[in-house]
């Protein structure tokens, strides 16, 4: 049943690229996107019940497996998916009605949304180190396209850099691949077809893979999807792409591909501290963690590009995010499985407002948005709201997940609060002296309302804000589950 | 051991890696377009070789495939499609300044002398006859790596990026006599549907910049930062196919 569930999910998205790559360009493609898009999502919650109540799925070729840690990931980027693809059809229109947005441009955007999700779908559910790979450059190749979607030399530029930097980037973390193999198949003998299998490698590791081989290949494959991750100082690529490309790109960039791409890095991170038995991946993990978070943090002051302000928000969170990761231990990885969920979940509901702000003020320059909540209320208080959560201000979901790690830190790194406190401060600062402005200033004159859907962001900050007040039994179980899986003890 | 104490197979298949190192310091030199081209195929055939020998040596049948692949992607479609690209775009005389040859070329030798000594620690578990070729193998791909980091040219980039992965799919062979499949397969694709789009990328930077020349990007960095005025409304892009 859950397997019939998982191909379901993953075909689905693939058919669905495949058909709009013809009718893409239709009035209608808008809502097939949207249907697609929806089909997908029923498909993963179903299976994550599944998975939830009979625990972890292997299928009968071994490709796929399904459990705690990766289920939830996969109903995360199909529900984003999906409340993108919401906002994606009034906003896509609007851009062909500006003009910005030709017929075979339009076909290309609708059909590579649907491929994309479905790469970093199959990159969440494969069972084979290879395949997440090419699933992780599959995610790469069907986005270069739509950052340059504009055309402008600008979007140009920014797809190039995407392209060479992730495109090198990832070439390290192949090379890592090749090198665990290397080291699981000096183990296992050479005859055999299972050895890239991660069920295969994490029952192997404990009994200890080469150290000296694994190690390099987790430097390699931290560098590697690392820099997917948008960690510093491999980030470059990150506020370009986000800030050039269409805004329902940014909205599922940010709130999606980051989380599958450090959700590579942490799966890598369980089998060589399964095989290393010291804390070397996670100290790197921190390290780089912390460098992205207080950097990020920083450079959001000097930001004049209202997206390219929100991408290094989202450089500062992943930061913090891997940093916990790094740190390791039941409650430092239970707040980051937290924060991950709410963070794509605010982060894609503060781009789809800045969206529909942008094509309200005409512009993405922060010091020409104004006056939002006078012409448009919704937009004015949905980036408001959102600035808000993602700062972590209570009672929103992003508050405790910080908390959380905060206390983590406290326990393990004492020293190391210093640093998290002055960042959350800092970035807190860079968001509002932007933000208070755009949302609160005198409207330009002749500044008129756009047709928006708010539905995407009012379901996605309501979710972030019962997430603050309390996690729902059967997610925090989850969670659990998963902090289980990955630190081998439970927070509760 | 000596050389000459390897068997005959072995013995070709250090030659021939060795070619193929030799062959990632001329790219590495060459500023001109065509004989870059050229000689990026003639790496891919030198890389192909060396599997088609693994294969025979070791008795790995899989191995041809990767060798089939390697030939078909590196010696034919990406280097016709580059050489297609470069004359439709009129460019197939144009060369670029390297700036400090000499500094450059020592310092793709420190490249190959630190592959050396990272494979070193990492070759003791390889009882493989093609273990030396794990060092030049990494030594490929870095070298890949700075010849994408030092030239301005789009085409010259795109060189540096496939030659990088050459090297990783010659370390997969000579390391591990080729990984699943399933896997190889979907590199290949994955490699083979970049260099499409590279080819489109080159077409839009002719559109938008006038050259291939990626060293004039200045729009988005953040030195620059606040933008020239820009009115995020714009124009429908001149040209446009549709």
């Amino acid at each position: 049943m859950t397997l019939t569930l998982l191909e379901v999910t993953l075909l689905v998205p693939l058919l669905g690229g495949l058909l709009l790559a013809i009718v893409g360009h239709r009035p209608i493609a808008g809502w097939i996107n949207v249907a697609v898009g929806a089909v997908t999502f029923g498909a993963a919650l179903a299976m994550a019940l599944e998975v939830f109540e009979h625990g972890p799925q292997l299928s009968p070729s071994r490709m796929f497996y399904i459990d705690a840690f990766n289920v939830y990931l996969v109903v995360l980027t199909a529900f984003v998916g999906l409340t993108t693809s919401i906002f994606s059809r009034p906003y896509m229109r609007h851009e062909v009605e500006r003009g910005r947005v030709t017929d075979r441009r339009l076909r290309l955007y609708h059909s590579m949304y649907q491929c994309f999700l479905f790469s970093m779908l199959l990159a969440l559910s494969t069972n084979n180190l290879g395949v997440l790979w090419v699933a992780m450059e599959l995610a790469t190749l069907t986005t270069v396209l739509l950052v340059s979607l504009y055309r402008t030399p600008e979007a140009i530029e920014a797809a190039w850099k995407y392209f060479i930097l992730c495109g090198v980037g990832i070439a390290q973390a192949l090379f890592g691949t090749v090198l665990i193999y290397f080291a699981a198949e000096s183990k296992l003998g050479g005859e055999r077809d299972d050895t890239l299998l991660w069920t295969v490698l994490h029952g192997i590791a404990g009994g200890g893979l080469d150290p000296a081989v694994i190690t390099l290949a987790f430097v390699f494959l931290l560098v590697g999807y690392g820099t997917k991750v948008g960690l510093v100082p491999l980030h470059n690529w990150l506020p370009d792409a986000h800030s050039e490309g269409p805004t329902p790109m940014s909205a599922v960039l940010s709130g999606l591909l980051l989380n599958v791409a450090l959700y590579a890095l942490v799966r890598v991170k369980m089998l060589v501290d399964a095989s290393l038995h010291t804390n070397l991946a996670g100290h790197l993990m921190m390290g780089f963690g912390l460098l992205s978070f207080t950097v990020a943090g920083l450079f959001l002051h000097r930001q004049h590009d209202v997206k390219r302000m929100f991408s290094y928000s989202s450089i500062e969170h992943m930061g913090l995010i891997t940093f916990g990761f790094g740190m390791g231990g039941p409650l430092a990885t239970f707040g980051a499985l937290l924060h991950m969920t709410v963070h794509s979940l605010t982060k894609s509901a503060i781009f789809i407002t800045v969206g529909h702000a942008c094509q309200l003020a005409g512009t993405q320059r922060i010091d020409q948005i104004r006056g939002l909540i006078r012409t448009q209320p919704a937009i004015g208080w949905g980036l408001l709201l959102g600035t808000v959560a993602i700062a972590g201000f209570p009672p929103f979901g992003v508050f405790i997940s910080e908390f959380l790690l905060l206390m983590a830190t406290m326990k393990a790194w004492p020293w190391l609060t210093i640093p998290l406190l002055v960042g959350f401060g800092v970035a807190f600062a860079g968001l509002f002296r932007h933000v208070q402005r755009m949302v609160f200033g005198e409207p330009p004159p002749g500044q008129k309302p756009v047709a928006a859907n708010m539905l995407p962001v009012v379901v996605h900050l309501f979710l972030v804000l019962w997430l603050g007040l309390a996690i729902p039994g059967f997610l925090s179980r989850w969670f659990e589950q998963a902090t289980v899986l990955i630190s081998g003890a439970s927070p509760l | 051991m000596g050389i000459a104490a390897l068997g005959l197979y072995s013995q070709a298949i250090i030659l021939f890696a060795a070619l193929a190192l030799f062959t990632s310091f001329i790219m590495l030199a060459q500023a001109r377009m065509m004989p870059l081209i050229f000689t990026f195929a003639w790496q891919g055939l030198l890389l192909a070789v060396v599997s088609v020998l693994t294969a025979i040596a070791s008795k790995h049948p899989e191995l041809y495939v990767s060798a089939a692949l390697t030939f078909t992607l590196k010696v034919v479609l990406i280097p016709w499609l580059l050489y297609r690209l470069s004359i439709k775009l009129n460019m197939q005389y144009d060369a670029e300044a390297i700036e400090h040859p000499t500094l450059l070329l020592l310092g793709g030798v420190a490249l190959v002398i630190f592959s050396y000594f990272v494979a070193q620690s990492i070759i003791h578990l390889s009882g493989l006859a093609t273990r030396n070729t794990i060092a030049v193998s990494i030594a490929i791909e870095l070298l890949g790596m700075l010849l994408m980091c030092v030239r301005k040219s789009a085409v010259a980039q795109v060189i540096g990026f496939m030659s990088m992965e050459s090297g990783i799919f010659f370390a997969a062979v000579v390391s591990t006599y080729g990984m699943p499949l399933i896997v190889e397969l979907g590199v290949a694709f994955d490699i083979l549907v970049a260099a499409i789009l590279f080819g489109v990328f080159f077409f839009h930077l002719k559109d938008s910049f006038g050259s291939l020349n990626v060293g004039q990007f200045n729009r988005l960095s953040e030195a620059n930062q606040p933008m020239p005025l820009r009115d995020a409304a714009g124009e429908p892009s001149p040209g446009d196919p549709s």
